[in-house]
């Protein structure tokens, strides 16, 4: 049933979620009072060198019928589209670089290169997402309406296709993205009219005439004869940004530790707890300065959900005070290495095709999700009763009598 | 073939051009290559003055004027156009620890003239970082941002035939640019200057003035110094210009003389031919305790205390304030503040007019205008 007393999970008084508040936001006061030229010159070369690579794959792929231009060509259009999407695009949007003043790099003004359009990635990423992180109902990134990435989700049938779906978006990320504009969730649950819909899908295909139009008419045009291989590198190297933020977004959201919480937890929830919150909910994974940059820092996925309009430069930095501050508090930190974090990810997904009867654990103690009440042991038993929040119903002796008869409940 | 060149153009529909719209239909073709960027946005790597998707300008030279004022120089780059009127004034972008800070200052050049070079005149303020800076901290070869030449405050041309020019301290700078303007064009008129500083060597543009007094028989100079002479009193202007009422006015200067001047010229019913120019906006002296908040595109006014944020001000208005998250993360709420100040209720930081802000979580810190 996910998170519903959050200082309960977290063996935290009132007292200290106070104090750990008091010190997240004085870690955010230190990084802005210190944002400085040196910031502004990193993102600047961040520009340059992304620009610097576009350039370089569009000119390479003139010459697309040679293998060797072919090659470079399509890894410098997809190292490009990567920098651009994560470390510039989505952090730029976030409002990291608002601090600058300069209305080239700002969130206001900053369109991205992808067939999502930027303002309704504010609105369904900046907002949605990152304020209602985890809850389950509330934040669309649980599943996307497409997966089912803890079992908190009601099973339906559609979900035995949960390992082909995640295949399928992760190679077509990007029109996924896309597509989360149009709120899926809210259509189905009949909280958005068709001529939202209508309204929203017509600024998505305008954004995707002009990508789709760059990639697949012009530039194959341009380069003439070896219009097919252009177009073909131009393709994959869409297909390499597809799988690495996939990648990089679904390690940072659905490891083992990532945990998910209830809307009664958001309603009940002070600034203090929403930090808390957001890093319960997110998972890093350990990278190189290399790998940092080409996640866009989202290896510090704790960090950015902290302080999502920080500077992403920034966050390596921040990642120490945040670990020192959970080895105060004895809280959990999560990470581990790139392949770690995603066979955890893909092993829940596979897992969770199937319903929750097939599953040994519950959604009090599992590992995608997890209660206050997985730390309730009476007798040697460990203890899910009392109302359920999520559905209202009590659960009492009948459900433990079940869950002890199916096994559903795990003893210590 | 209307539309093909509209459809052309599209991409680079807001961009400004300097010269021929033309360039735009290069432009925006180039765009459907370049798309979500513009060409300039590739350009500018290669010379930071070839982009229009914000003008820019290259520092070309930093003149000393007086012991606290300099004249900077600058060659626009690509979309400037040359074509402001004597007496108007630039906002010049600078960039300081990473940040860009915005300031207008009126241009001191001659329009469609001085070989495409513009240039500010501009007095280090004690409280004027930014000014501080121009004087003594621009080097040649600073690249800095522009905002398109603005302002009332320009001179008719042809002019009327009697002038009087009421300036005070760097408050000569529009009307310099008038008086050069006026020479070069060779036009003529009846003009009486009247111009107040604290002494001879802080008199901008003194050499100048001077030259043009000899030369212009028509030009007639007074030079307040008020360090003798004490401040001017406009109630006994009629010793000094007789005809100040046959006259067309344009003064600029501090707040206070501005303030003398307009109640001399109230009072002799003369306020329809007196143009003024304020430099400063008033600063609220308790450093930010709420105000009159202005909702400029929606004609709106309402009075803000300094713990009620923008957007809940606007949204008591029934104004449709942009929002998302309400708690400063998501930037769906980011406006244009056109003017004044505003206080971030998180960090307690300030904000002053060109900076774009959050309106979830900000507060009125003195009168201000958004652009909503």
């Amino acid at each position: 049933m996910a998170i519903t007393d959050i200082k309960a999970y977290a063996h935290l008084t009132a007292a200290d979620i106070e104090e750990f508040g008091r010190e997240l936001d004085a870690i955010r006061t230190d990084i802005e009072e210190s944002r400085g030229e040196r910031d502004a010159r990193y993102v600047r070369r961040t520009i340059q060198l992304q620009r610097g690579f576009a350039v370089g794959g569009r000119i390479a792929l003139m010459a697309s019928r040679n293998q060797v231009a072919w090659v470079a060509g399509t890894a410098m259009l997809g190292i490009a589209k990567i920098i651009e999407n994560l470390e510039l695009g989505h952090n730029i949007t976030h409002g990291q670089w608002d601090w600058m003043n300069d209305p080239e790099i700002h969130s206001t003004e900053w369109e991205w290169d992808t067939t999502s359009p930027s303002v309704q990635w504010k609105h369904s990423h900046n907002f949605v997402h990152h304020k209602y992180t985890n809850i389950v109902g509330m934040d669309d990134d649980v599943g996307y309406g497409l997966l089912r990435v803890t079992r908190d989700q009601r099973w339906k049938p559609e979900y035995l296709g949960n390992p082909v779906f995640n295949l399928l978006l992760g190679t077509l990320f990007e029109w996924g993205v896309a597509l989360h504009g149009v709120e899926l969730t809210k259509i189905r649950k009949g909280e958005k009219s068709m001529d939202e819909v209508r309204k929203d899908l017509r600024v998505i295909g305008k954004k995707v005439a002009k990508q789709v139009g760059k990639d697949y008419v012009i530039f194959p045009a341009l380069s003439g004869p070896g219009w097919k291989h252009t177009l073909a590198a131009n393709a994959i190297a869409n297909l390499i940004r597809n799988y690495w933020a996939y990648l990089v977004i679904f390690c940072g959201h659905f490891p083992d530790g990532a945990e998910k919480f209830t809307r009664e937890e958001y309603e009940t929830e002070s600034h203090p707890e929403w930090y808390l919150r957001q890093m319960l909910g997110s998972a890093n994974f350990t990278a190189g300065p290399l790998m940092a940059f080409m996640s866009g820092n989202l290896c510090y996925q704790i960090e950015h959900h902290l302080f999502p309009d920080l500077p992403s430069n920034r966050y390596a930095e921040i990642s120490e005070r945040v670990t020192a501050l959970c080895d105060k508090y004895d809280l959990p930190y999560t990470t581990g290495s790139l392949l770690h974090q995603y066979m955890q990810t893909f092993w829940t997904i596979v897992k969770l095709s199937v319903p929750n009867k097939f599953l040994e654990a519950t959604c009090d103690d599992a590992p995608e999700t997890n209660s206050e009440l997985k730390f309730r042991i009476r007798s040697g038993i460990r203890e899910s009763f009392g109302v359920d929040p999520n559905t209202g119903r009590r659960r009492g002796l009948r459900t433990a009598l079940r869950e002890l008869q199916t096994g559903d409940v795990a003893t210590t | 073939m209307r539309n093909l060149r509209l459809w052309s153009a599209a991409p680079a529909r807001n961009v400004e051009t300097a010269s021929t719209p033309t360039v735009n239909v290069l432009r925006g073709l180039v765009a459907r290559a370049t798309t979500p960027l513009l060409p300039d946005d590739y350009l500018k790597l290669l010379n930071p003055l070839w982009s229009a998707r914000e003008l820019r300008g290259l520092v070309v030279d930093v003149r000393r004027e007086t012991e606290d004022s300099a004249t900077v120089t600058i060659k626009p780059g690509w979309g400037f156009s040359g074509d402001y009127q004597p007496g108007q004034y630039l906002g010049i972008g600078l960039r300081v620890g990473g940040r860009w800070h915005w300031r207008s200052y009126s241009l001191t050049s001659i329009p469609r003239r001085d070989k495409k070079l513009i240039s500010i005149t501009v007095k280090a303020t004690p409280e004027g970082f930014l000014s501080t800076h121009l004087v003594n901290g621009v080097e040649p070869g600073t690249v800095v941002r522009l905002a398109a030449p603005k302002g009332d405050f320009a001179l008719p041309d042809p002019p009327p035939a009697k002038l009087l020019f009421v300036t005070a301290g760097s408050g000569i700078t529009p009307v310099i640019a008038m008086l050069r303007s006026l020479q070069r064009r060779g036009e003529s008129a009846d003009i009486m200057h009247i111009h107040s500083a604290p002494a001879a060597d802080a008199v901008i543009f003194h050499d100048e003035l001077r030259a043009l007094e000899h030369a212009q028989p028509d030009y007639r100079l007074h030079l307040q110094l008020t360090a003798d002479m004490g401040k001017l009193d406009f109630a006994a202007l009629d010793g000094l210009v007789p005809d100040w009422k046959d006259r067309s006015t344009w003064a600029c200067g501090p707040p206070a003389m501005l303030d003398a001047v307009e109640k001399a010229w109230t009072q002799a019913g003369m306020r329809d031919s007196l143009h003024t120019e304020r430099f400063t906006i008033a600063r609220p002296h308790n450093g930010g305790e709420g105000g009159t908040v202005t909702f400029a595109i929606s004609h709106k006014t309402i009075e803000l205390d300094s713990a009620t944020t923008i957007m809940e001000g606007g949204e008591k208005l029934g104004i449709q304030m942009p929002f998302g998250c309400r708690m400063g993360i998501c930037q769906s709420c980011v406006l244009p503040l056109e003017s004044g100040y505003v206080r971030d209720l998180r960090s307690g930081a300030e904000h002053r007019e060109g900076d774009r802000i959050q309106t979830c979580i900000s507060a009125a810190s003195g009168d201000c205008i958004i652009n909503i």
